[in-house]
């Protein structure tokens, strides 16, 4: 395949992974709408276009299971927006899951997935399409048009596409006047224009369609008629144009709209509260003559009413507005692209520090005065500018959780759906934010977690009820941030973990010593589910019901620098949580010397550093500890750990580092700090990358390359030789 | 390279159909493409410069193709303009009712780009 060729393809794979995301983002809104009753017609016609461009790049690059498929729901929801089919809890199930095939589909195009998965989903999506054609046969019966009832030049009409017509349709069968706003933009700014008289109008009514109608002569300015249905009168549609110049005419209604019109298929099945677009209602008590027509709805409603719908309208109207800004004014970028920027980057702050160094020497031979002072100021000010690039570089990386918290509540639905259990799913900290690939990383550890809870924790609903739980389960899902750090915890109301069914499964498999047990608090059993060889799959599911693959989550977050913790109450629920440094890029290191090395240690780890004498180092089962404020804390020399020759200091006092991660204390000895400085973390390529303890290598600036060491590998290390220690 | 002698103006919502759209009507000798992704492009771009041809997609964001074409075939300076749509089978209605406003042209995803470059010469006279 030529390049041009491998870049078009992943063009299409790119935008058809997002397409189903944003499908997949459409259809939760729409399903919250459901609930209270009212879709909002501009997220369903969207919801159609993503399957109908799906549908169109698949054809186009001959992905044919997911052109099939996308074609299929693409009915569907051109049915829901026509109106011909009625929303409900089985059709949105039936879209969700085509969200689910089409994601593995499109993975499956782009080989990311095992050819096992494709056969089981074949005939999932056969079953589904199915499932798609039996709902569309439901068809009610047509009837007659209120598009009739109205003077609506052919001209308009012909110009509408099929769904704008509906849109029209629908508005005149609800009683809706119609409008046509007539109004004339300078051609270089007429989108700005456009859409701020489009968000205003949006208040009071639906745009239906916006015409451009030709332009005037001189060509610098240019006309549109924007077709408006409003259940609103003429003077309050105007209002809603204030500040633009504006020439509005209603289109004339020649017939009443027929009462008893609420028998047809809407797609608002229910009216929304508050809301008085209610075809009976409207109908029956509409005045005879014609003219009053226009007013009368107005006028039915309370005053609260009013309140609650303005602000209601409001709302959604402005958030439409500003994300159709914010989709304007985005770029995409390569990742790798930024992670060249960093490096770049790295290196800049590498040369600042030389730079400081070199003003500092130069300070001291010459003093506080002429060159030596500018240099110094120039220094500083470099310094601060890069501090900012940084930031700047850092930030762009983020992206928000909730890109990936939207994907597992897709994925947690189906997956309830499938245990046939009823579990509500919560979120918060959806906007926190982390670095991009570290938030791709998290997907597979958050959808283990999670599926774990649903198989596993939460219980049947007649367990539930016998327990005096309501019968719907509850996962959470909340993320928040602490200092350079981000936590994100799953918690589940279910059956929680059992202590001692755990404890003895590990002393089974030799995890722990019998002598141990006493020694162990709650929190070291619980993190036994995390052990490599805790469990096998059926052995636990029948245990504690948890553990499956959790060596496995545990080592993705290590990965990421994280750590991850458990807590949990037997009967009450579990919560994990995950504790993971907002980037890996560049971080703070905390310059030291240990056995006659240089090292780096991360300071976003560093609680605090002591000095004690060396004779305040006990030993307890083999392991250096020392006491810290009544607790124990192992203490660990790096010589020693990694078998360095140099000594260590003989001097009566030493340097201990404290590190941790979430509850997790370590103290690193130390001969020397030498400073503080910010790194870019390098790796070590594939022959060294593998060294525990080690995250990787770093450049000081003075061409010293000194080691970073990896906080969490560290915790985690000494933990384990505790247990082994204890265990023999 | 030469002063192109085509400007083609292609007006489609998805990156990747735009992409493929582009990349083959550039195999033309002489064509120019511009790309833009909606209505609103497309009215910037026409007043901007000559365009030979306009391809346009029919169900898009903002303004729809429909009104793109009624636009052009009403505008006094770029209503000689060749007009192809370019829309799946699934909107054959709208399709209609692009002919029907004036449009040169129509192509049915999915396609063969030479079926595409085939129809794009024929409307710019090189057949």
């Amino acid at each position: 395949m030529s390049d041009e060729a491998g870049g078009i393809a992943e063009e299409f794979l790119s935008e058809a992974a997002e397409i189903v995301e944003q499908l997949g983002g459409h259809l939760l809104r729409l399903e919250e709408q459901a609930k209270k009753g009212s879709l909002d017609p501009d997220i369903m016609n969207a919801a159609f276009r993503a399957a109908h461009s799906l549908k169109g790049i698949a054809g186009m690059f001959g992905a044919d299971r997911v052109g099939a498929l996308a074609h299929r729901l693409e009915d569907l929801l051109d049915g829901l927006r026509m109106g011909r089919v009625k929303p409900g809890p089985s059709v949105l199930d039936v879209l969700f899951e085509g969200v689910e095939a089409l994601d593995a589909l499109v993975a499956e195009v782009g080989k990311h997935t095992d050819a096992g998965d494709v056969e089981t989903i074949a005939p999932r999506v056969a079953s589904l399409m199915d499932k798609v054609t039996a709902i569309l046969e439901e068809r009610p019966p047509e009837k007659h048009d209120p598009l009739d009832d109205f003077d609506i030049s052919s001209e308009v009409l012909e110009v509408l596409t099929e769904y704008e017509e509906q849109r029209l349709r629908e508005n005149a069968r609800t009683g809706a006047n119609l409008y046509r706003v007539r109004v004339e933009f300078e051609l270089s700014t007429f989108d700005e224009g456009l859409m701020a008289l489009s968000g205003g109008l949006k208040k009071v009514g639906e745009v239906i369609s916006t015409l451009p109608s030709g332009l005037p002569a001189n060509e610098t300015a240019i006309v549109f008629d924007i077709l408006v249905g409003s259940p609103k009168d003429r003077s309050t549609v105007e209002a809603a144009c204030e500040g633009f110049d504006v020439e509005i005419m209603p289109i004339e209604r020649t017939k009443q709209p027929e009462v008893g019109a609420s028998s047809s298929p809407a797609p608002m099945p229910e009216p929304m509260t508050g809301d008085d677009v209610s075809p009976s209602a409207s109908g029956k008590k509409r005045p005879p003559t014609q003219v009053g027509a226009y007013s009368a709805r107005v006028d039915e409603k309370s005053p609260a009413v009013e309140e609650a719908d303005a602000a209601l309208e409001a709302a959604t109207g402005s958030e439409e507005y500003a994300s159709l800004a914010a989709v304007a004014r985005t770029v995409r970028v390569d990742i790798s692209r930024l992670d060249e920027l960093m490096n770049i980057v790295g290196e800049l702050v590498l040369s600042k520090a030389n730079l400081q160094r070199i003003s500092d020497s130069l300070k001291s031979e010459l003093g506080f005065r002429g060159v030596s002072v500018d240099l110094y100021k120039e220094a500083r000010s470099l310094e601060r500018r890069i501090d900012l690039l940084q930031k700047g570089v850092i930030e762009v990386r983020m992206v928000p959780l909730g890109q990936i918290f939207d994907k597992l509540s897709r994925m947690l639905r189906k997956m309830a759906r499938e245990a046939g259990k009823d579990i509500s799913f919560e979120v918060s900290g959806g906007e926190t934010e982390l670095d991009k690939l570290i938030t791709e990383e998290l997907s597979d550890p958050l959808m283990h977690i999670i599926r774990n809870s649903i198989d596993h924790g939460i219980e049947a609903a007649e367990v539930r009820s016998a327990r005096g739980k309501p019968a719907r389960g509850t996962i959470r899902l909340d993320a928040y941030q602490k200092g350079n750090h981000v936590t994100i915890e799953v918690s589940d109301d279910g059956a929680g973990l059992d202590e001692h069914a755990i404890l003895r499964h590990g002393l089974e498999r030799g995890l722990v010593g019998a002598d141990q047990v006493k020694e162990l608090s709650r929190r070291d059993i619980l993190g036994l589910i995390f052990a490599p060889g805790f469990s096998t799959r059926q052995e636990v599911s029948g245990l504690s019901g948890r553990g499956v693959g959790m060596d496995v989550v545990k080592t993705n977050i290590g990965q990421l620098s994280g750590v991850i913790d458990v807590d949990s109450e037997f009967g009450v629920g579990s919560t994990f949580a995950m504790t993971l440094p907002i980037t890996l890029a560049i971080i703070q290191g905390l310059i030291i010397r240990a056995a006659g090395q240089v090292f780096t240690v991360p300071l976003n780890s560093v609680i605090e550093i002591l000095r004690i004498r060396q004779t305040e180092v006990r030993t307890v089962e083999r392991q250096e500890v020392i006491d810290l404020r009544g607790s124990t804390v192992p203490l660990v020399r790096l010589g020693r750990l990694f078998g360095l020759q140099g000594s260590a200091s003989e001097d009566e006092h030493i340097f201990v580092v404290i590190v941790g991660l979430a509850q997790n204390r370590l103290g690193v000895a130390v001969d020397q700090l030498l400073g503080q400085q910010d790194v870019v973390i390098k790796s070590l390529g594939r022959r060294l990358g593998n060294v525990r303890g080690i995250a990787g290598a770093t450049d000081l600036g003075d061409n010293r390359t000194t080691l970073v060491v990896d906080v969490a590998a560290l915790i985690e290390e000494v933990l384990e030789r505790d247990l082994q220690v204890a265990a023999n | 390279m030469s002063k192109p002698k085509y400007r083609i103006l292609i007006v489609e919502d998805s990156r990747a159909m735009r992409v493929l759209v582009a990349s083959a009507v550039e195999e033309i000798d002489g064509v120019e493409v511009v790309e833009t992704d909606d209505g609103f492009g497309a009215l910037k771009e026409l007043p901007r410069q000559r365009f030979d041809l306009v391809i346009t997609d029919i169900n898009m964001p903002n303004i729809n193709g429909l009104d793109l074409i009624r636009f052009v075939r009403r505008s006094p300076t770029h209503r000689d303009i060749p007009l192809i749509i370019i829309s799946t089978e699934s909107t054959e209605e709208d399709r209609r009712r692009g002919l029907k406003l004036g449009a040169s042209d129509y192509l049915t995803k999915p396609f063969e780009p030479d079926e595409l470059i085939a129809r794009v010469r024929r409307h710019l006279g090189l057949e």
